[in-house]
């Protein structure tokens, strides 16, 4: 039994922040398509605008989308609030998750879980449910009885990410260098935690990443280079070698993030 | 949170705390003008003739319900326990003494153990009186008596409503452990003026709560006085003050034994038009309490414009020999950055706020060990968040306000 087939589609994005120098232009016409069951790797450069693409999925009020579509089966997700994408199954695994003093870990999950299933997930099936979960990613179960990203490490904090991600079970998961901070060992039971999710079919993934190394674990079909605010190059995975031999150079020769329009997009 | 002003002065650059009167003649206290430091964050006009303590015409019953082994008593006036451990350092506090005609008092004996809180309901059994109008004039006083060596929970829950003046008196044996709650539920018309004065043993230890929810005014002075060294006083409290509402928590601490402890923690959420909350927390460690180690905290989420948060720490310092002395204070708004995680995983805006408050008093309210009473207090603070359509829109900024002293 497979779920049918979900399509997130980003045409021409232009999403600018406010800045005190005025709105600042920071994504310039960004298109994608992910769909369920699919692995999209987006790598690029500090500064690319990889974060901003998240958020702007995800919705964070800060970014405001001034061109283009974001649709999640035909859905307008630009016209939703941030909580309603979340219930239309968009996932964002945070680059830096935040701290939420006082809230702990199970009341978080509970609510969470029952904001998108609709309805509380039965007690006793959820207590498994999580326990399963957490212990695939090898965390303590005194894990959840602490407040939310409350004094976590890097690693905790990124396995926290993953571990929502497991139990909320998105359409689309957009995890934004989860892979950045963790050490080899952090890194191979978060990558374990990502893997599992995606072998089910039910996910489509897009991977944010700075490294290839994550892609050791995690094997993309498609691999998008970002630039200055634009996808500049496309290929398979191995797309991800060429970066991994040759690094991002040969598309930021313009000068990177601070480049005019239109610098950096070689290829 | 998002600190907007942070009081990070070093302790020893803090002022001189006041030397209040202190007397039981109530004439030999100033009625005061609004400008005095005691007085000027309160809004003398809405403490309903207090100051000129006006004759009773109404009540707050006094039921106490305790676990056998525990005296509780109707002292007369002339009894000499009244007033051991508080003189009245204002106006009001010494009519509420003059006026209370005797006052209840709770013996914890020697060296008993009790699991079972005491529990105090103090009701103002003036008729369900909306805000702004006049709830009958009472006066009360309360004393606490643990003795040494004994351990024990006493709650007092304040509810209904009543232009209320009450002190209470709170002396800690030697050796002995209390948990003391003093819960506000006041309904929306209450006036509440109080003094509560907590004299702490040798090597004794107090866990106070200092729970502020209803009430349209609320004005209470919780002091500490150490008897010997070794002493430990924690004073937490909460407040939600919504719109209209005023809500005031002065603190003294006054450190002159050696060796004792202090730790103060208030936090206060406030909504909506009108809603003010003052805290002022004063410390000062005399000349001869070396080794004192000493920290309070106050911190105000603002949930609205309207409201407005005072906050005065203000710690005086008289020897150089302490193990600690610190003081924060911080008036923030929303951390926009929790509540966009919190939305992001499908938590509408509303109950996102919501978790979010909760969160932020956990902190204290956890710390109470009477589940009943926390699983109250905190059902209070949700029915309260929820009372009046919350915007959905996320606050923006000013409005919060932090006073330097
Ligand atoms: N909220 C913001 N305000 C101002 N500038 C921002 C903001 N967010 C991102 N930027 C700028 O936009 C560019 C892209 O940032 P980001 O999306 O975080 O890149 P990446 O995730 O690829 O490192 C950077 O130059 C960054 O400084
Ligand atoms: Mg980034």
């Amino acid at each position: 039994m497979t779920a049918a087939v979900s399509t997130l589609e980003i045409r021409n994005l232009h999403v600018s922040v406010e800045t005190e120098e005025g709105p600042r232009e920071i994504l310039r016409g960004v298109d994608l398509t992910v769909r369920t069951g699919e692995t999209h790797a987006i790598m690029g450069p500090n500064g690319s605008g990889k974060s901003t693409l998240s958020y702007s999925i995800a919705g964070h009020p800060k970014y405001t989308v001034t061109d283009g579509s974001i649709t999640l089966d035909g859905e307008d997700v630009l016209a939703l609030g941030v909580d309603a994408r979340a219930r239309a199954g968009i996932f964002l695994a945070m680059q830096y998750p935040v701290e939420i003093p006082g809230v702990s870990v199970s009341n978080f999950l509970r609510s969470s879980a029952t904001a998108v299933r609709g309805e509380a997930p039965k007690l006793r099936t959820w207590v498994k449910e999580v326990k399963a979960s957490m212990e695939a990613l090898e965390m303590d179960p005194s894990f959840a009885e602490r407040g939310v990203n409350e004094g976590f490490s890097g690693g905790e904090k990124k396995r926290h990410e993953i571990l929502q991600m497991a139990l909320l079970k998105p359409k689309i998961a957009v995890l934004d260098e989860t892979d950045s901070g963790l050490d080899v060992d952090a890194l191979r039971i978060v990558s374990g935690g990502i893997e599992a999710v995606r072998a089910k079919g039910e996910t489509g993934i897009l991977l944010i990443t700075h490294y290839t190394r994550i892609l050791r674990y995690i094997k993309p079909e498609f691999v998008h280079v970002m630039a200055a605010g634009r996808i500049v190059d496309e290929g398979g995975p191995e797309l991800a070698a060429v970066l991994e031999d040759s690094g991002y150079d040969r598309y930021v020769k313009g000068g990177g993030a601070a480049a005019p329009a239109g610098a950096g997009a070689v290829s | 949170m998002v600190v907007i002003d942070a009081t990070g002065r070093p302790p020893m650059a803090s002022g001189a705390v006041p030397r209040p009167v202190r007397s039981r003649n109530p004439l030999d206290h100033d009625v005061p003008t609004g400008r005095e430091e005691a007085w000027r964050f309160t809004p003398l006009r809405r403490l309903r003739g207090l100051l000129t303590g006006p004759d009773a015409d109404g009540k707050v019953s006094v039921t106490v319900s305790a676990p056998a082994g525990i005296a509780v008593e109707q002292l007369d006036a002339a009894d000499p326990r009244i007033g051991r451990s508080y003189t009245p350092a204002d106006r009001v506090a010494a009519f509420a003494l003059a006026r209370a005609g005797g006052a209840t008092a709770i013996t914890i004996p020697a060296e008993a153990a009790t699991a079972e809180p005491v529990v105090v309901h103090l009701h103002g059994e003036s008729p369900r009186a909306a805000a702004g109008t006049a709830a009958g004039v009472a006066y009360g006083h309360l004393l606490v008596e643990i003795g040494p060596f004994a351990s024990a929970t006493v709650v007092l829950d304040h509810t209904g409503s009543a232009t209320y003046a009450g002190n209470v008196e709170v002396h800690v044996g030697h050796g002995a452990s209390l948990t003391f709650v003093s819960l506000q539920d006041w309904d929306a018309g209450a006036v509440h003026v109080g003094a509560h004065a907590y004299s702490i043993g040798r090597d004794a230890k107090l866990r106070s709560f200092t729970v502020t929810l209803g009430g349209d005014l609320v004005r209470l002075s919780p002091t500490v006085d150490y008897r010997g060294p070794g002493g430990d006083a924690e004073l937490n409290g909460v407040f939600f003050t919504d719109a209209g509402q005023h809500q005031e928590h002065r603190l003294l601490v006054t450190h002159t034994p050696r060796s004792c402890r202090s730790r103060v923690t208030y936090k206060g959420a406030l909504r909506g038009d009108g809603a003010h909350s003052v805290w002022i927390g004063d410390v000062v460690i005399n000349a001869d309490a070396v080794d004192t180690d000493t920290y309070e905290l106050n911190r105000n989420l603002v949930l609205t414009d309207g409201a407005r948060a005072d906050s005065v720490p203000n710690l005086e310092i008289l020897t150089g020999e302490v193990v600690g002395a610190g003081h924060a204070s911080a008036t923030g708004r929303f951390d926009d950055e929790a509540l966009f995680y919190l939305q992001s995983r499908g938590i509408p805006p509303a109950e996102a706020r919501r978790l979010v408050v909760h969160g932020f008093f956990a902190e204290v309210i956890d710390r109470i060990e009477v589940a009943d009473l926390r699983d109250r207090i905190m059902a209070s603070v949700a029915a309260r968040l929820g009372e009046t359509p919350a915007e959905d829109e996320p606050a923006t900024p000013a409005g919060a306000e932090t006073v330097g002293a």
